[in-house]
């Protein structure tokens, strides 16, 4: 009798699963489809010589991608995304880690300031990049309120390159028309790295800290040698979520400054979508998006591949 | 006990100079909208109106008011679509796991991180071919299919926390896979299912590259009207702050009264459970 029922059991659970694994079919097949079959294509579209209205699918060989790497554009392109990066994750991380450290403090009036960082998050980048236009407008916004130091910046309409030298075709160093996007960047996805890090800063036991104490250290050691190691692995998320987003970046510049003069704004997403829609250059734009898609896949695969070993 | 070590005046003073550079955008759009036309002038940009003008509202919402129902359309079934596929995928992954489940979610994961720029080629030709392209039907497909690894792992995380005995014990009281799903997981997961909503609703309405290259003209959701509008040389500066209030604003009133989900979808889509 009892051997009855578990042979029940077990039949009926294997039924189930067979249901367990119609269920996701279909999602399965529209990520085969739309993500890798996609993907797949854009590559091949990427090696051919599609450059018009017409389709033509004659095979090109790397000829798009060595013709990206001498020019202009793209080397623009890749020197503004590697300063965007740079600038635009530091500054998260520092300003999002310190906020998140004043806001822990319970202090009056916390949850009021964490709503106010957090908030632009819930806007779309277009809304930031029309609204930030306007208020780094040299002849507008910041600037009227600067008369008064006598500083004018040029913001997003400097042309000058810091510290730059020649290298390839292009000036190389920090375009300072950059910066403006970076702020306006930073604006909006700080309250990402606060969220994540103020979740971290609750989720570490009082005793720890308490125990450092203890030992003697002081409450700077606590911060140094207890807090921010412990807030390591959260840092690294932030670093690899931010690094994506600011790879694949097109809205917020496209909205804000275009390409800018001499391409001192320009990225791989603002030219890709140009090129290809506006210009027809069909392969050429499939060979940026899939330098685009090997830039982040640099960062996710490990990132996804070391969750999955956490994982089992 | 928290306690950097520095005097509680300074930290005040920290906040609340952050806080006051955060909101000066807000403000500046805010008081430019609702200013008078003459009034919109370079030298007191940043000063209060005398009076408190509307006209550039009516004039952003003639310009805006179709998009923004483009947008309403796209975003409400997509949202559900996306949020229920997600359930479903979420549920499976994590309550009926099977051999190679986990490198099945990273490859449905993976989708989330790509650049979207890589698959807009064969996306906008498949939807040309479908005769679904410039349409929002087709913009609904394009997000609930790009919104599932998101949504499959908000659930799968959401569902990792209800423990695997209520399911066993369900299987022993005779209900099967649908009806564990219908009558335990789906009633357990209301918040998650709010959690979910209120993202893919602000990711879906704040989207940009999608609906630029997928749709023209009358079928363009918000905010391509809204870039739309700010490019545009002879609209005033008033009527386009107003423009952006008004594209803010269902995602900005989401954020007033359901902040504290949206911040839990927030976490939930970046770190793994």
């Amino acid at each position: 009798m009892a051997s009855d029922v578990q042979l029940k059991t077990k039949r009926k659970i294997s039924k189930d699963q067979w249901t367990a694994i119609a269920f996701l079919i279909p999602s399965i097949i529209l990520i085969i489809v739309f993500v890798y079959g996609f993907i797949g294509w854009t590559g091949y579209v990427s090696l051919s010589n599609y450059n018009s209205l017409i389709p033509d699918f004659s095979f090109a060989g790397l000829k798009n991608y060595l013709y990206l790497f001498q020019d202009f554009r793209f080397q623009a392109d890749l020197r503004n995304t590697l300063f965007f990066t740079i600038l635009f994750i530091g500054a998260v991380i520092v300003i999002g880690m310190g906020l998140a450290i004043l806001i822990d403090q319970k202090l009056k009036g916390e949850s009021i300031f964490r709503n106010i960082f957090l908030f632009p998050m819930a806007l779309s980048f277009v809304v930031t990049g029309v609204v930030w236009q306007w208020l780094l407008n040299p002849s507008t916004g910041f600037n009227q309120f600067l008369s008064v130091f006598g500083i004018q910046p040029k913001w997003y309409t400097d042309t000058n390159i810091l510290a730059g030298f020649e290298w390839g075709s292009i000036e190389f160093g920090l375009p300072v028309a950059i910066i403006s996007v970076v702020i306006a960047a930073v604006w909006q996805m700080t309250g990402f790295s606060l969220a994540m890090y103020l979740a971290g800063l609750r989720g570490i036991p009082d005793e720890l800290r308490e125990a450092a104490r203890m030992d003697g250290a002081t409450e700077f050691q606590v911060y140094w040698k207890v807090v921010l190691p412990m807030l390591a692995p959260i840092t690294i998320s932030v670093i690899i979520i931010m690094a994506h987003i600011s790879l694949k970046i097109f809205d917020l510049i496209y909205a804000m400054t275009g390409s800018g003069a001499n391409f001192v704004t320009d990225v791989p997403g603002v030219y890709m979508f140009e090129t290809t829609f506006r210009g027809n250059y069909y392969a050429n734009g499939a060979a940026i998006a899939i330098i685009m898609l090997l830039l982040v896949a640099v960062f996710i695969v490990p990132y996804l591949w070391s969750s999955r070993k956490g994982d089992q | 006990m928290a306690s950097f070590p520095i005097g509680k005046f300074i930290k005040y003073f920290i906040l609340i100079l952050f806080a006051v550079l955060f909101i000066m955008p807000i403000y500046v759009i805010i008081v430019t909208s609702i200013k008078p036309l003459d009034e919109v002038s370079l030298e007191n940009m940043w000063a209060l109106p005398s009076t408190i003008d509307f006209s550039s509202y009516s004039e952003a919402f003639a310009k805006l008011a179709p998009n923004f129902l483009n947008s309403i359309y796209l975003v409400v079934p997509a949202t559900i679509l996306s949020a229920l596929l997600g359930a479903m995928n979420g549920y499976v992954l994590s309550k009926w796991r099977f051999r190679g489940a986990n490198t099945l979610f990273l490859f449905i994961l993976f989708g989330m991180f790509i650049p979207y720029q890589s698959i807009l080629i064969p996306l906008i030709q498949f939807l040309r071919n479908i005769e679904m392209y410039n349409t929002i039907p087709g913009l609904i497909l394009v997000h609930v299919v790009y919104g599932l690894p998101i949504t499959t792992l908000m659930f799968r995380n959401f569902y990792a926390n209800i423990p695997d005995e209520m399911i066993e014990a369900a299987k022993i009281d005779g209900a099967n896979f649908l009806a564990i799903f219908r009558h335990l997981i789906v009633p357990l997961s209301i918040t998650g299912f709010v959690v979910v909503a209120i993202w893919q609703f602000t990711n879906i309405w704040n989207e940009f590259l999608f609906a630029v290259t997928i749709t023209t003209s009358d079928n363009q959701p918000i905010m391509v009207a809204l870039q739309n509008l700010s490019g545009s040389q002879i609209v005033q500066w008033n009527v386009q702050m107003a423009g952006a209030m008004l594209a803010a604003l269902p995602t900005m009133l989401v954020y007033i009264f359901l902040g504290k989900y949206f911040v839990r979808g927030l976490l939930a889509g970046s770190v793994k459970g």
